[in-house]
């Protein structure tokens, strides 16, 4: 983990100060080539700025650091940012749209037909459900076909049912490439990732998965007790 | 109007109209509503003259300022510095009295229809700019977000983001600007040239025909309201899918 950061590797080390006052010690995050991390930690502690610093996104605050992103990245938060005007097909495709090119419509068929959104193509945002729009936002994120996948809370305003259904599409469809999910939710780091990352004022400490592969079932006794460690270290706020 | 909101509308139009005929006052200080009717009648071939004028001043400002706010509203947001140095002037665009400007419209531009055209326009700008500026300048975070991260160019992003998620709010100001805009007209009418609403009422109050200067002023209202209405439609059909 603390070599020099390799081709394909996305690291970013140092430390986010916002009004002088740090949010944690000087931390290293590196990101396992075609593998899932999971950056879980409480809200407020500073896991969506380290995300956005990947995404090249800018940050409140300050960061004083080094971020390595060989890998261009496709982003996607809990607001699913959907253009209301447009139709589903045509939101999937909006990276093309943005960029004045011409979007692969068999490609995007696939896609849309991989999502399971093929009968909604020509419906508008207002029309789905909440579930669905996440299902719109994945879509436009396999559109963009970025080696690194930036996930924000993607799931986090969805209900169990629909979160569960969510978090095995996109690991079935996102499988490969570079991923880091950003988390509040032990369960889904459990269930998801192939290395946690639990940030919390004191730093960034590495914790272990289930010894499984990924999407795990969400009540198997591994993935369980994986999440009840989770939270305890997560309450005890010194997890080292 | 919603259609509900028709049925208590009526009464209480019905009975203001009652209060005002009841009033007993000097007909030549104020008319009831059948003598302005008579009024209206009498003088409809120079009332439907000055109507049209007042009219297509109206249109041609409103389109004149709304177009110019709007356009100022995208450049203003596309060029943060632009709208930095612009944001005070305007303020004082909408600060000044309007009524100060209109003489001085009228000495530069003469008596014909552009000054009250400028007026109309002068009034209809701020609202439009305003409102869309706003608009533009509070697009969700999340589409920006995702427009960079899919590398958007500035004006890509404008163009297929930031303009048409502000659309209801340019909305909000045109709706608005469509209720200054007749005052705009009227005021540019008051203050120099012979022709329009504004010039009969001028005219009128000067005669002591009050009857007249009110059968004007419902014309005015009739208008102002029909204008409303048909900016309220229009922005309703063409924006109902950005909001």
């Amino acid at each position: 983990m603390n070599g020099p950061a390799a081709v394909g590797i996305v690291s970013l080390s140092g430390q986010v100060r916002i009004g002088g006052q740090a949010l944690f010690p000087p931390i290293r995050l590196d990101l396992a080539p075609g593998r899932w991390t999971a950056l879980l930690g409480d809200s407020g502690v500073g896991k969506s700025t380290l995300l956005r610093l990947i995404a090249g996104l800018p940050i409140d605050g300050c960061f004083d650091g080094r971020i390595d992103t060989p890998l261009p990245a496709a982003l996607m938060a809990q607001d699913p940012g959907l253009l209301p005007w447009l139709t589903v097909r045509q939101n999937a495709a909006l990276g093309s749209r943005l960029r004045g090119t011409r979007a692969d419509a068999d490609r995007l068929d696939d896609i849309l037909t991989r999502t399971g959104l093929q009968d909604h193509a020509a419906k508008r945002p207002a029309q789905l459900s909440g579930g669905q729009r996440q299902r719109v936002a994945l879509a436009r994120t396999l559109m963009e076909d970025r080696p690194l996948v930036l996930l924000d809370e993607p799931f986090s305003a969805l209900d169990m049912r629909m979160r569960l259904a969510m978090q095995d599409l996109a690991a079935e469809l996102l499988g490969g490439r570079t991923v880091l999910m950003v988390t509040h939710d032990p369960a889904e780091a459990a269930r998801l990732a192939d290395h946690i990352a639990l940030l919390t004022p004191a730093g960034l400490f590495p914790a272990e998965t289930p010894d499984m592969p990924a999407p795990r079932p969400a009540t198997d006794p591994q993935v369980m007790a994986c999440q009840a460690a989770l939270i305890a270290r997560l309450l005890a706020r010194e997890p080292a | 109007m919603k259609a509900r909101q028709i049925p208590a509308a009526i009464p209480v139009a019905i009975g203001l109209l009652a209060l005002w005929q009841g009033l007993i006052l000097p007909p030549f200080l104020l008319p009831g509503p059948v003598a302005v009717v008579g009024a209206l009648f009498s003088h409809r071939d120079v009332l439907a003259s000055a109507a049209l004028t007042t009219l297509a001043e109206i249109l041609a400002g409103f389109a004149l300022g709304a177009g110019l706010g709007a356009g100022l509203a995208v450049a203003m947001a596309y060029w943060p510095r632009l709208a930095a140095a612009l944001r005070p002037v305007l303020l004082i665009s909408q600060v000044i009295p309007i009524f100060a400007l209109a003489p001085i419209l009228t000495l530069w531009l003469g008596y014909g229809m552009a000054p009250k055209v400028a007026v109309t326009a002068l009034i209809c700008f701020f609202p439009v700019a305003s409102a869309f500026l706003d608009g533009l300048q509070r697009s969700p975070p999340a589409c920006l977000d995702l427009a960079r991260t899919m590398g958007a160019s500035a004006g890509r992003e404008m163009w297929h983001i930031r303009i048409p998620m502000a659309l209801p709010m340019l909305g909000s100001g045109l709706k608005l600007a469509a209720v200054y805009a007749p005052i705009g007209a009227v005021i540019g009418e008051w203050v120099g040239g012979s022709e329009g609403l504004g010039a009969v009422m001028i005219h009128a109050n000067g005669r002591m025909r009050i009857d007249l200067t009110f059968a004007a002023l419902t014309l005015v209202t009739l208008i102002a309201l029909g204008f409303h209405g048909a900016v309220a439609w229009g922005v309703r059909r063409a924006f109902w899918r950005f909001s």
